[in-house]
């Protein structure tokens, strides 16, 4: 190898600057990225966010019985079996009494009674499946819970759409404000935001309360497992530290040999 | 030195299981199998961090082809629709997802490990640039790279399709009508590739087809025609200099250590660290912020609205973005044929490395100043245009907007209009991109090399 | 560079540590395949118990359901039918139901919780065809001259009694199977796949 010259050091100086250069720019790219999305963030749909009712669960069987009487008529959760519901802490019994409306076996699937084709004849446009609707949801707005909790609370008065209501976050939806008893009505203001024009049965904290498990709900069932992966995963971390230990010790054992 | 077979016969020592060995032995090349490529396989010792990602390729592959069959099980190709009004095929995801035990699981390693592979792959080939394993004697083991680099892509274009989401579905129909930008036989083509005027149920019966049997056999054949090439001339190192070139009485070199167990001990380390790192995202983060599964594929595939927003997932983004980057036409040509180019020209022209790089240093070590500016821009730039990939056209940096007259229409001359433009610097990386190759006969030839010295240089 | 021969001690345990971990690791990993495997959610909610209604179901008459998508047998037999049990017990291969073929509240001469009301699985347990009804005594329908009344399975010939109970020298080795089932009314409705004991 050669010795160190002046020149050498100078090379070497060289290269120190260019590996500096290079860790600036690699540091740089994720800075500039994320500056320049939280620059835009300012554009971006303002989202409430949802409350975290995932480990509350009366909340979530509230969120159960709140979407078989509110949406399960239109939406169906197809995904979802009926017996799944026992995870959140209700009986078989509770179930098929309470909440099953649409069949009598409680390992059906949560569907609705009409068909996609009937619906697109009804209403246009076949209301969706729920099933991953918290997922789908999801964008750089903020999470797919946010987005449904924030619309189910949006909804306002026009006179100009065929259902005579209309919704902040998603401009010209097909659906009529279901809740609207719940809620109430809302006026959009010319300056953009929602008043309250006439009240309905709740109040508005106890309204969005009744969404926020709603919307719990339909997180929940986006994912049933989704606690359960959590849980798994940290004792996967935990097993990977000690195999890493062991394979670690084994390597330096091994490498003791090579000079 | 013994480079591939001819060891010596496994002789018995007797026991039941030294018998059975010798039998086998004698009929088939397992002793001289396991020291050519493992035990008496000589690697540079001086293997550092970016030596993982090899067996670390390998592993995940391991992990697409297990996960992939178990979910063949449960999965449908089919784009008609069930009695709840979804798509078979999207339907069928959500089973596994749901209905079937540990299905979620085994999707979110597939899922996860299509991403996975990828960085394993891109830091792969990094390494390759850096140290410059695609020279003389190794063009053919690049060459064999780069063509795994195309069958994963297409391994991952088809696969994206089977979910039969909202992106799976607007993806391929923007991928597949790229085919129609070939001059005469374009549009042909592309309804040749569905099977339909529009992607439908033929296409995703095809895809399935390929996903699953024809391009993973390509695959599994060409990364043993990859390892075969490497291990008849060796391995490369961070020195970038041949260990083979100093060697004791018997032949072996002087700078080489036993693959096994030496390097199997260290990648099973590797391994553990990047299990945790898969399992982090697999158990806590599956769906990748929105990168690795995209949000708007929870959406059932409607053939009747697109999404506002599409964008490849995020491996495929560097190469959209120089599709998008052409804008002119030349010769006659429209862009979008240009684009497509562009496209394929970049995975392309990779392949051609081992024959214009004319540096006489191998590794980054030793090379000078112009490659190693120049490679940051490239990795800069490379970055910068995965990034904009994902981006909306009309993005500009910092959040900025066009500046305009006072009529709303008149697009002012300001700087700030080109200098945070999105699809200028798209297109300033892209050219720069090829440039980069295209000049560097010339430039890695004037480099101001160091010199390379004989042996390894080690701890 | 060490000699195969003298791996020291620390070595060796390393490696056995190392590897028992990984194989805990790659057991761990197998399960959940292996598992994926088993009935999902949708098999087990189309293998759901089964309920039946037998009010209308005369004596002598045979209805068929379908449970776990196979055919289930109930036929409320005639007293004339329970008659013949008794005179085949040397005929027939295990005639107190030794074989584990039913629940234990059926382990009896009529294999069954009501003597009149046979339930059974109708699939013959030589190689998986469903027998056919050959209720009629003597040889008006195909059969021997002294035949009693039973099941004949059209496949290789298997005959079976009035219980289910196969003969002698047949090659179906053991009398029909008898799923769990129960009573959900005393005489109008029957609940297949499910019994008292929860299973």
């Amino acid at each position: 190898m050669q010795t160190c010259t002046g020149k050498g050091d100078l090379e070497m100086k060289t290269m120190h600057t260019l590996k500096i250069l290079f860790s600036a720019i690699l540091f740089a790219v994720p800075v500039f990225v994320v500056g320049s999305t939280a620059a835009l963030a300012s554009e971006k749909l303002h989202l409430d966010l949802a409350p975290d009712v995932s480990g509350d669960k009366a909340a979530l069987q509230n969120g159960a019985r709140l979407f078989v009487n509110y949406c399960l008529s239109c939406h169906g959760a197809s995904a979802l079996r009926y017996n799944r519901l026992q995870e959140l802490g209700l009986t078989e019994a509770q179930i098929l009494e309470n909440l099953m409306f649409t069949t009598d076996k409680i390992g059906d699937p949560m569907t609705v009674a009409m068909t996609p084709a009937d619906a697109k004849k009804w209403f246009g446009v076949a209301p969706p499946d729920l099933s991953l609707a918290a997922r789908a949801r999801a964008s750089a707005d903020g999470s797919g819970s946010d987005w449904l909790y924030t619309y189910l609370r949006s909804f306002y008065r026009d006179e100009t759409r065929p259902t005579g209501w209309n919704n902040v976050v998603f401009a010209n939806v097909g659906m009529p404000h279901i809740l609207f008893d719940l809620q109430g009505e809302q006026t959009l203001g010319a300056d953009g935001k929602l008043q309250p024009a006439a009240s309905g049965t709740l109040s508005a904290a106890d309204y969005d309360k009744q969404v926020a498990d709603l919307v719990g709900f339909l997180t929940w069932m986006s994912e049933p497992q989704a606690k359960f992966r959590e849980r798994l995963g940290a004792g996967v971390l935990i097993f990977l530290v000690l195999l890493f230990g062991f394979a670690y010790a084994l390597k330096k054992e091994y490498w003791k040999d090579v000079h | 030195m013994a480079t591939n077979s001819n060891f010596e016969k496994y002789k018995s020592n007797g026991t039941l299981l030294g018998n059975l060995l010798e039998w086998v032995d004698a009929r088939f090349p397992a002793t001289s199998m396991w020291k050519a490529h493992l035990s008496e396989y000589y690697a540079p010792k001086n293997f550092n961090f970016w030596y993982y990602f090899g067996s670390l390729a390998l592993l995940v592959l391991v992990i697409q082809i297990v996960t992939g069959i178990f979910l063949a099980m449960n999965y449908k190709p089919d784009a008609t629709l069930n009695a709840a009004g979804l798509p078979v095929a999207f339907a069928s995801v959500s089973y596994i997802m749901n209905d079937v035990d540990w299905g979620w699981l085994i999707r979110y390693m597939h899922s996860t490990g299509a991403s996975a592979f990828f960085i394993v792959v891109y830091l792969h080939m990094f390494r390759g640039l850096l140290y410059g394993s695609y020279r003389k004697p190794r063009e053919l083991i690049w060459v064999f790279g780069i063509l795994i680099f195309l069958c994963l892509m297409a391994e991952a274009f088809m696969g994206y399709l089977l979910p039969w989401g909202q992106m799976s579905y607007w993806g391929a129909q923007v991928i597949v009508n790229l085919f129609s930008a070939i001059p005469l036989v374009g549009e042909p083509l592309s309804l040749w590739i569905r099977g339909d005027f529009v992607i439908g149920d033929a296409t995703l019966n095809r895809f399935f087809a390929f996903h699953i049997v024809a391009v993973p056999l390509a695959l599994i054949g060409l990364v043993v025609a990859h390892l075969l090439a490497l291990h008849e001339v060796g391995s490369n190192n961070p020195d970038g200099i041949e260990i083979k070139k100093i060697t004791n009485e018997k032949g072996i070199p002087l700078d080489g250590i036993p693959f096994h167990p030496y390097y199997t001990v260290k990648d099973i380390a590797g391994v553990a660290v990047f299990l945790a790192l898969f399992s982090i995202v697999v158990f806590f983060l599956p769906e990748g912020g929105g990168y690795f599964l995209e949000y708007n594929n929870f959406f059932p595939a409607d053939p009747m609205k697109t999404p506002e927003h599409i964008a490849p997932v995020w491996y495929f983004t560097p190469f959209y973005s120089m599709l998008r980057a052409m804008v002119w036409n030349f010769f006659g040509l429209d862009a979008k044929f240009w684009g497509v180019v562009a496209m394929g020209g970049g995975v392309v022209i990779l392949a051609f490395l081992p024959w214009i790089d004319r540096s006489p240093a191998k590794s980054i070590r030793y090379r000078g100043p112009i490659y190693k500016t120049l490679l940051t821009i490239f990795v800069f730039g490379f970055l910068i245009l995965g990034f904009l990939g994902m981006q909306a056209p009309g993005y500009y940096f910092f959040g900025y907007k066009t500046a305009m007259a006072a009529d709303g229409k008149t697009i002012l001359f300001d700087l700030r209009n080109y200098l945070f433009s999105g699809g200028l610097i798209a297109q300033v990386f892209t050219v720069y991109y090829f440039l980069f190759f295209l000049t560097m006969p010339w430039w890695s030839k004037i480099d101001k090399c160091k010199p390379v010295p004989e042996r390894v240089t080690w701890k | 560079m060490s000699d195969q021969g003298k791996m020291d001690c620390g070595r060796r345990r390393l490696i056995v540590a190392t590897a028992a971990v990984g194989g805990v690791g790659v057991a761990a990993t197998a399960a959940p395949f292996v598992a994926s495997m088993l009935p999902s959610e949708r098999a087990k909610a189309a293998g759901a118990p089964v309920e039946a209604d037998i009010s209308k179901l005369e004596p002598g008459q045979m209805m068929v359901v379908e449970w776990r998508g196979k055919p289930v047998w109930i036929l409320r037999r005639t007293p004339e039918m329970l008659a013949t049990l008794p005179q085949l017990d040397g005929e027939v291969a295990d005639p107190e139901s030794k074989e584990e073929q039913q629940p234990k509240y059926c382990t009896n001469a009529a294999r069954a919780i009501k003597p009149e009301l046979f339930v059974a699985i109708g699939i013959c347990t030589h190689l998986g065809c469903s027998p056919s009804s050959k209720f009629k005594p003597g040889a008006s329908e195909g059969m021997t001259a002294d035949w009693k009344g039973g099941f004949l399975c059209p496949c290789h010939g298997s005959t079976f009694d009035f219980a289910g109970r196969v003969f002698k020298g047949q090659p179906a080795p053991t009398n029909l199977e008898i799923p769990p089932h129960r009573y959900l009314s005393d005489d109008t409705r029957i609940l297949i796949g499910e019994d008292t004991q929860g299973a």
